[in-house]
């Protein structure tokens, strides 16, 4: 049997009928993991041992009935921003280089109780700030499609794992893209759930008003299943939202006749690559083909989206990041004179060029003088943008965009200018400033075999419109290649 | 020399009398050891995130309605950022731009009548963790078992002018907080602190002057002793021509003075923005209205009924309501031994006595209330004497002991058996042959002299009019 | 026109986020924040007047907790990670006063 073309549901239906034990599943990604991750290096840490006991403890749990779940038995790998109670948790910074949890994130939790097999923890840019995973502390990550590029970011590890067959499923956070730009660079389906919808609590903060933690995964229903076992109201997470209607995989299947698609003009304006714009448009043929009806409309906030976005996130930033001064956990500088002196050097040596310029920034706008100018003027901003997805949710089911404006970038390519890189990040900031929900599927390569992916975009708790719009798409798509038969060879 | 005006408001802290934490679900309970009540959230690991305690908004409202303040019914929290061992994530969860509780007002009495002293705000935040110095490796160390305590900031305008004014407006909010439950206020364990902001003008003038921040004030002594030096120290400062800077000092009651607290390393901007961890909180009317309508019966209101319905004078129930234990303790020996009057006239005199003799806070008097309306009654019936009640008394005040069972065990029950009364009697007129003579003789001034035999060889167990009847039957009979 | 990042705003903002930077980087991190401050600036354009910020996308309803004891000796777990510890308290060099 190739259980490299298995889809994790499908993984887990195989285990159920017995003709896979869930050790076996396990054992495949091993396999992978240690022949492909010295080069990709999308994990930082792995837990074979404990991994191959819980498989034994899994099956156990399958034959006694104790785990009865659509993706019970099926490998998962986590950012390392997700608290796990013993095993390090690194954020992918000096700064957390031993710290090691002594509690749960609730996403883990749920995840054991849903029999999943938990594998390691994949790289990501040090506190989820980047959009390359080149800012992590512990080596970048390639990209499985052409190892000279990036995965993007901050998820990177998460997608290119997911790409490279080095796990079935993966969790990754989005802040600001974070879940669904590398999605689209490693050619893997994400989402980032509508606000509130998956517990933060465990989720080491970059931004508190955006931070989700979402799946990652081969395909729609795949994604749609590991969504519905993370999501849930948490009573330890304030943010936490209850919602009745978490039965995302349910009503999947529908037609796209009649369904309303909307197109904001300014996202295919200049900055966007034409061979990305070419796959989008593709996508569009597809679905009016289908009988959905598409619209472009204007979306007049789209220049201000970025700016607001950055402020606001290093704002919740420079103030999250402060806990990290060398006195409860974490590093401590080995040399220093006094209180203060120790947390300068803590912090100075403890955290990467990249958080170090936001921590600045978001110092900066919050500072006495500057707040109303900048700070309280990106939330203003922000109403703006809400107000106008408001009113284009009026009229369509859903919003298309690209997930990036250009294919992965080559490796050491973006760090070199910090603001170019944000800028990359144009269509993605929007949807958490809103709270939205959205998804990224492959639609397309480009003429360097590189994934492009196309992003659905949903008003609040609206999952389950762009999951069946991005579930049908994918369907008339038909298979997508994986890194290892559409890639360059590494 | 000009004659100088003190303006003075004040920041006071209170901590909340809730049983856990304002975030997490830790206990509050003071002197536990070093952080063995503590968890991520008040230790701020990563990952961890703050839930609202429903107590501390109760506890808040409660407050601000008794202050005669606007409730804010849209409120936030906000982040006050700085770095400090003692602050586990360096940054406060307080409240800036959107307190629960602004503009109200409380009504102070001092030597020149009564006043009224507004609040600005109260907000709600948590507290901070303890820093001790190690001696011997000359370090500090850090307890979070305070870290996330809940607390209220009440800010007042600044509309007190003395010292006296002061103390009095503390005195009143402690009252306050105490009668409504919210916070046991105290100044010791520091459940209730103040800083002290203060500026002296010319009388006459209009115009504030500068103003600085005094902290580190921890009884009511040494808030008065800091006025009086910061008043002094400012005065001094204009009267040679220098200005007063803006600051925040330090006071220290031991050398009676204080000094700036001044860093290069700590700037005071504290970056405030709102907590995108708490989602804003909302105050229904119908729960304003339900706490209004459960609010406590206040000392004011108290005051007035112990002088309409127990028919005391205005300073016995002024005096008996301020501390909110020590009315309850009142009114429930007065409800047992269905006598107000009396019950007032023992707290007025014993009780108090006996706190001033020990220097006790009414807080700390804990006997229990049917004792001492046990005793009251014992008395009435004549039971017992009124001397050796007293004496029982203080084994109650001290400690709770049962006055019914005591006074029967150690023999003061007054005798009724009018057997040993009359054979005590006989017997000592037998002994003291001369002043019976005298006595029979018509001599009244010797009658006090048997009274006085009489009760002192019974010991109080019989009372004197029982002893004085006693008496006079067996003269009229040898006459 | 932005605000002009000076040496003296540097270095107070190095103060606030408790950072310090070599002479070097000092004029890297002087250049960026200029430029992402120059960029975001853009935001004036924007008519705000009558527009109020929007901190929580969401919060219509009260999340509470009741006031229950859940937690109970934790020191081990909690010291666990320290740096630098001593009978069951975090260590750090002496704070003022």
């Amino acid at each position: 049997m190739d259980l490299d073309k298995l889809t994790a549901l499908q993984l887990a239906e195989k285990i159920k009928q017995h003709q896979i034990s869930v050790l076996d599943g396990v054992k495949h990604v091993f396999d992978p993991i240690e022949k492909k991750d010295p080069k990709i290096h999308a994990y930082l840490d792995t837990y074979k041992k404990e991994a191959f006991a819980r498989a034994k403890q899994v099956q156990k749990g399958i034959e006694d009935g104790t785990y009865t779940g659509p993706l019970t038995g099926v490998p998962i790998a986590i950012k390392d921003n997700i608290c796990m109670k013993g095993k390090t948790t690194t954020c992918a910074s000096k700064i957390l280089e031993n710290f090691v949890p002594q509690y749960n994130a609730e996403v883990i939790d749920r995840l054991e109780r849903a029999g999943l097999v938990i594998i390691g923890k994949t790289n990501m840019d040090e506190f989820a700030m980047g959009s390359t995973t080149e800012t992590s502390a512990y080596g970048i990550t390639r990209n499985p499609w052409d190892t000279e590029r990036v995965p993007g970011g901050s998820s990177g590890g998460s997608c290119a794992a997911v790409a490279a067959g080095e796990t079935y499923l993966a969790l990754g956070s989005d802040t600001g893209g974070s879940i669904r730009q590398p999605s689209s660079f490693c050619g893997v389906t994400g989402i980032k759930p509508t606000y509130g919808t998956v517990s933060r609590y465990g989720l080491v903060a970059y931004a508190s008003s955006l931070d989700q933690i979402g799946p990652v995964g081969k395909d729609v229903s795949d994604c749609a299943a590991l969504l519905e076992i993370i999501a849930g109201h948490d009573p330890k997470d304030s943010t936490s939202i209850e919602r009745q209607d978490l039965n995302f995989t349910k009503d999947m299947e529908g037609k796209l006749m009649g369904m309303k698609f909307g197109v904001p003009k300014e996202y295919l304006a200049e900055g966007l690559d034409p061979e990305v714009k070419a796959a989008f448009m593709d996508v569009l043929k597809i679905l009016t083909g289908q009988g959905a009806i598409v619209e472009f409309f204007s979306m007049k906030t789209t220049e201000y989206m970025i700016p607001a976005y950055y402020i606001i996130a290093s704002a919740e930033a420079s103030s999250n990041l402060e806990r990290f001064d060398g006195v409860k956990y974490g590093y401590r500088a080995k040399d220093y004179e006094g209180l203060h002196d120790m947390y300068k050097k803590t912090r100075t040596e403890g955290f990467g060029e990249e958080v170090k310029r936001r921590i600045m920034l978001g110092s900066f706008v919050l500072s006495s003088g500057y707040y109303d100018a900048y700070y309280l003027k990106a939330l203003k901003t922000k109403a703006l943008i809400k107000k106008e997805f408001d009113s284009a949710f009026e009229k369509y089911d859903v919003l298309l965009a690209p997930a990036a404006p250009y294919t992965a970038p080559k490796i050491g390519e973006s760090l070199k200018d910090p603001l170019a890189m944000y800028l990359g990040d144009i269509y993605t900031v929007a949807v958490n400033l809103c709270g939205l929900p959205g998804i990224t599927v492959p639609c397309g390569m480009d003429s360097a075999g590189l994934p492009v992916g196309i992003q659905m975009i949903g008003d609040c708790f609206m999952e389950k419109k762009i999951l069946r719009a991005a579930k049908e798409y994918e369907t008339c798509r038909g298979a997508f290649p994986t890194a290892e038969e559409g890639g360059r060879k590494a | 020399m000009k004659q100088y005006e003190t303006i003075i408001g004040l920041e006071v802290h209170v901590e909340l009398a809730t049983k856990t934490k304002i975030f997490c679900g830790c206990s509050t309970e003071f002197g536990g050891a070093p952080n063995t009540h503590t968890c991520p959230v008040c230790t701020g690991m990563p990952g961890s995130l703050p839930v609202l305690n429903k107590k501390v908004v109760e506890f808040a409202l409660k407050a601000g309605i008794a202050a005669n303040c606007q409730i804010n019914q849209y409120c936030k929290f906000d982040r006050k950022n700085y770095f400090y061992p003692d602050n586990p994530q360096n940054y406060q969860i307080s409240q800036l731009y959107l307190p629960i509780c602004h503009d109200g007002w409380v009504e102070i009495v001092t030597s020149a009548g009564k006043k009224k002293v507004r609040i600005h705000e109260m907000h709600m935040e948590e507290d901070a963790g303890k820093l001790i110095h190690d001696e011997w490796e000359d370090c500090s160390l850090v307890d979070y078992n305070r870290s996330g305590v809940p607390l209220i900031e009440i800010v007042s305008e600044p509309d007190m002018r003395s010292s006296e004014e002061v103390i009095a407006y503390l005195e009143k909010l402690r009252c306050m907080m105490q009668y409504l439950g919210v916070s046991d206020c105290k100044l010791q364990e520091g459940s209730m602190r103040a800083d002290v902001n203060l500026s002296v003008r010319e009388a006459g003038t209009e115009k504030f002057g500068t103003r600085t921040e005094m902290k580190n004030l921890n009884s009511f002594k040494a808030i008065a002793r800091a006025i009086e030096g910061e008043r002094e120290r400012q005065i001094e400062l204009l009267e040679m021509g220098r200005p007063v800077i803006q600051e925040t000092r330090r006071w220290d009651d031991n050398k009676e003075s204080s000094h700036a607290m001044r860093s290069k390393e700590v700037a005071k901007d504290y970056r405030y923005f709102p907590d995108p961890d708490l989602p804003p909180v909302h105050i229904s009317d119908a729960w304003i209205q339900e706490l209004r309508a459960s609010q406590p019966e206040l000392r004011e209101e108290k005051q007035q009924r112990y002088q309409k319905e127990y028919g005391l004078p205005a300073y016995d129930a002024g005096i008996l309501t301020e501390s909110r234990s020590l009315s309850e303790l009142f009114e429930n020996t007065a409800q047992l031994c269905g006598n107000a009057k009396k019950a007032a006239n023992w707290f007025m005199v014993e009780v108090l006595r006996l706190m001033k003799e020990k220097a006790m806070d009414p807080e700390q008097v804990s006997f229990a209330p049917e004792h001492l309306a046990n005793l009251i009654l014992m008395v009435e019936k004549k039971e017992v004497s009124a001397q050796n009640a007293k004496k029982v008394f203080e084994k109650v005040f001290d400690e709770d002991i049962d006055p019914v069972s005591y006074i029967e065990e150690h023999g003061l029950k007054i005798v009724e058996d009018t057997g040993l009364l009359t054979e005590t009697l006989n017997r000592i007129l037998e002994e003291n042959p001369g002043p019976l003579e005298e006595l029979l003789g018509g001599k009244e001034k010797v009658f006090g002299f048997f009274v006085g035999k009489m009760m002192k060889e019974l010991k109080g167990k019989a009372s004197p009019d029982a002893v004085r009847e006693a008496l006079n039957k067996e003269i009229e009979k040898r006459r | 026109m932005a605000k002009i990042i000076d040496d003296e705003t540097m270095e107070n903002v190095c103060i606030l986020a408790k950072l310090s930077l070599s002479e070097e980087e000092k004029e890297k991190a002087k250049a960026d924040m200029q430029r992402m401050l120059d960029y975001v600036e853009k935001l004036d354009e924007l008519d705000t007047d009558n527009t109020e910020p929007l901190s929580h996308i969401f919060g219509d309803s009260n999340m509470f907790r009741e006031d229950v004891v859940t937690n109970g000796d934790n020191k081990e777990a909690m010291l666990a990670n320290a740096p630098k510890a001593k009978e069951w308290q975090y260590q750090v060099p002496k704070t003022i006063g």
